[in-house]
């Protein structure tokens, strides 16, 4: 990848995330853990693959994103607002009365949001039946959406994946936020799904296993899955739970927690850093 | 009686949506491997670019619909009751009710008549399930006649709609020519002024059968087809309670949640009335001919008949 692409996707990647940890410490509640270790997918899907107008979020050609693992809301939503889908400022309104960004994404009333997600499991179908609808309509629009680990222990997420591989759908291109780590502890501990990228494949899927914070890496597997024809592709992000605050990092209490004051702080000094370091 | 013709509302969903796939292009019709029972196999036959079969799977079709109809379509995705409002209850509540997209579940075999497969397939609980989530339409269709005006006017409408269908042939009986089916709006089968019987489905037939009965015994009752039970027609079901003093429900399905509730809630916010309930009591149904389970749990015109005259007895 070319020098400076990568130093701007960087540089977003970490507004992104300075963005995450502002609504959850506004909101006083949130999922910063899964949120900050999906980032960089998101931030290379929206500023470089996916064909989207923030003018006009239902433009009928656009390629669709869905946050399968709707508790990750607020990466979704610092992605929507640094590309342009509201502003950025209203992302403090997270979680508020009166705020269109509910703690779960809605796709009713929010700009950019294309399916209502959070229960796990199913915004994975909700995707694989948009991508089902491409195909009716020969469209060529692309549907990508993200999983996390835990979530592929619901049965629900093998209907669907049976389903898209029947139905040859490669223009759907699914992502597994693999951080190891859910609610109750390590996903090998808790009820183990792996070997995931085995059963990826055994389901029919073109699968791949990337470093999910390696710009390098995702854009060479977004690459290959739009040349893979005849089945959908699984790409098996190996990620880091709470990337990029030092204390959230691979850590399982960080799941569903707002930062105090003084975390805040922390956070936020520390993501200023790396900014500064990454822009020079 | 011989001359009184009978068919499975099943059939009659089938059919109409063979019928509005020319008039509505973005008709899609999605199924779990139950084609041949839920009669979408006629859909299928006509349209079979447009019919997609999940196989058994029903958590992911409901979800599939809700992503379809996201892109315009209009998806009818069906199965059994038992598995569609049951197993899937969750995905329709979330996936479909809640962003209030425009997906048609066509549920068959609903209730006991579903008979000899028994217990596990007899769903008694759909109506109850699906009118607690906000802003969905049910739809419980009388006849033949009935359930292809449903279809179409679920087709019509924007929004989600549940169309509850049966195994069970049921008499025609909305033969008149000035037949309209409106969303919201029950039907008045046959006037009276002693009792009123609020029916819906397959009971419809069986109350006004019960009407004819009681007549003889000199009893006035007002019989109403209730088609839609979300939203449900309240004006009549007022009007019926301060004309006639008293209301018998019947329905198949539990008494817990129904028709007979939602009538009850009506009567109790605006006149209230005494109002039996006829259906399944809270208990599992079991495999028997669906004549058989019907009659056992007071689903038949005779028992509707005693009900209602014991009930105007002491209103």
């Amino acid at each position: 990848m070319d020098k400076n692409k990568r130093k701007q996707l960087e540089i977003t990647a970490c507004k992104i995330r300075m963005s995450i940890i502002d609504e959850i410490y506004y909101a006083k509640s949130g999922h910063p853990g899964g949120s900050l270790s999906m980032t960089d997918i998101l931030t290379y899907l929206y500023f470089e693959e996916m064909k989207t107008d923030p003018k006009d979020p239902s433009w009928a050609d656009r390629d669709r994103f869905v946050l399968s693992k709707g508790h990750c809301a607020p990466a979704l939503y610092a992605a929507l607002a640094h590309k342009g889908f509201f502003p950025v400022e209203y992302l403090k309104t997270l979680r508020k009365p009166g705020s269109f960004l509910q703690g779960h994404p809605d796709k009713k009333g929010t700009p950019g949001v294309e399916v209502t997600s959070g229960s796990l499991g199913q915004g994975v179908s909700a995707a694989t039946g948009i991508a089902l609808a491409g195909k009716l309509d020969n469209k060529d629009y692309r549907v990508y959406a993200v999983l996390g680990d835990g979530e592929i222990e619901e049965g629900q997420v093998w209907e669907a994946a049976m389903f898209a591989a029947h139905k040859k759908l490669d223009n759907l291109c699914i992502v597994v936020d693999n951080n190891g780590l859910q609610i109750d502890g390590k996903i090998t501990e808790v009820c183990s799904p792996c070997p995931i990228p085995e059963k990826f494949a055994a389901f029919g899927f073109y699968t791949i296993v990337i470093n999910a914070h390696d710009f390098d890496e995702i854009e060479a597997a977004f690459k290959k899955a739009r040349e893979v024809k005849g089945k959908p592709t699984a790409i098996i992000a190996l990620s880091t739970k709470g990337k990029g605050v030092s204390f959230m990092e691979d850590q399982v209490s960080w799941h569903g927690a707002a930062p105090n004051d003084e975390q805040y702080a922390q956070a936020m000094e520390e993501l200023s850093k790396h900014l500064e370091e990454i822009s020079k | 009686m011989s001359d009184i013709v009978k068919k499975a509302t099943r059939e009659s969903y089938g059919e109409a949506l063979a019928e509005i796939g020319e008039k509505y292009p973005q008709v899609v019709v999605l199924d779990a491997d139950l084609a041949g029972a839920t009669k979408t196999a006629t859909f299928k036959k006509k349209y079979p670019d447009r019919f997609i079969d999940c196989g058994i799977a029903e958590a992911n079709m409901i979800d599939v619909a809700a992503g379809l109809a996201a892109c315009g379509k209009i998806p009818f995705a069906s199965s059994f009751a038992m598995f569609a409002a049951g197993r899937a209850y969750e995905q329709v509540r979330n996936g479909v009710g809640y962003p209030h997209l425009n997906v048609k579940i066509g549920a068959s075999h609903a209730g006991i008549s579903v008979g000899e497969d028994g217990a596990t397939h007899q769903c008694n609980e759909d109506i109850a399930l699906m009118r607690t989530i906000p802003g969905m339409v049910v739809l419980s269709p009388s006849d033949d006649v009935e359930t292809k005006a449903a279809v179409r006017a679920a087709a019509e409408y924007v929004g989600p709609v549940y169309i509850r269908t049966s195994r069970y042939s049921a008499p025609i009986i909305n033969t008149d020519p000035n037949y309209k089916f409106e969303i919201g709006k029950g039907i008045l089968i046959k006037d009276g002024k002693d009792i009123t019987i609020v029916a819906t489905g397959i009971m419809v037939a069986e109350a006004k059968t019960a009407a004819e009965a009681l007549e003889k015994d000199g009893i006035s009752a007002r019989v109403i087809n209730i088609h839609t039970i979300k939203p449900i027609d309240r004006e009549m079901i007022i009007k019926a309670a301060k004309e006639t003093g008293a209301i018998v429900t019947v329905e198949e399905h539990s008494i817990i949640g129904g028709l007979g509730e939602a009538v009850a809630a009506v009567t109790a916010d605006e006149c209230p009335v005494k109002v039996k309930k006829i259906g399944v009591t809270d208990s599992f149904g079991y495999s028997a001919p669906a004549s058989v389970i019907l009659k056992d749990f007071g689903l038949c015109a005779e028992n509707i008949a005693a009900e209602a005259k014991k009930l105007f007895n002491n209103k």
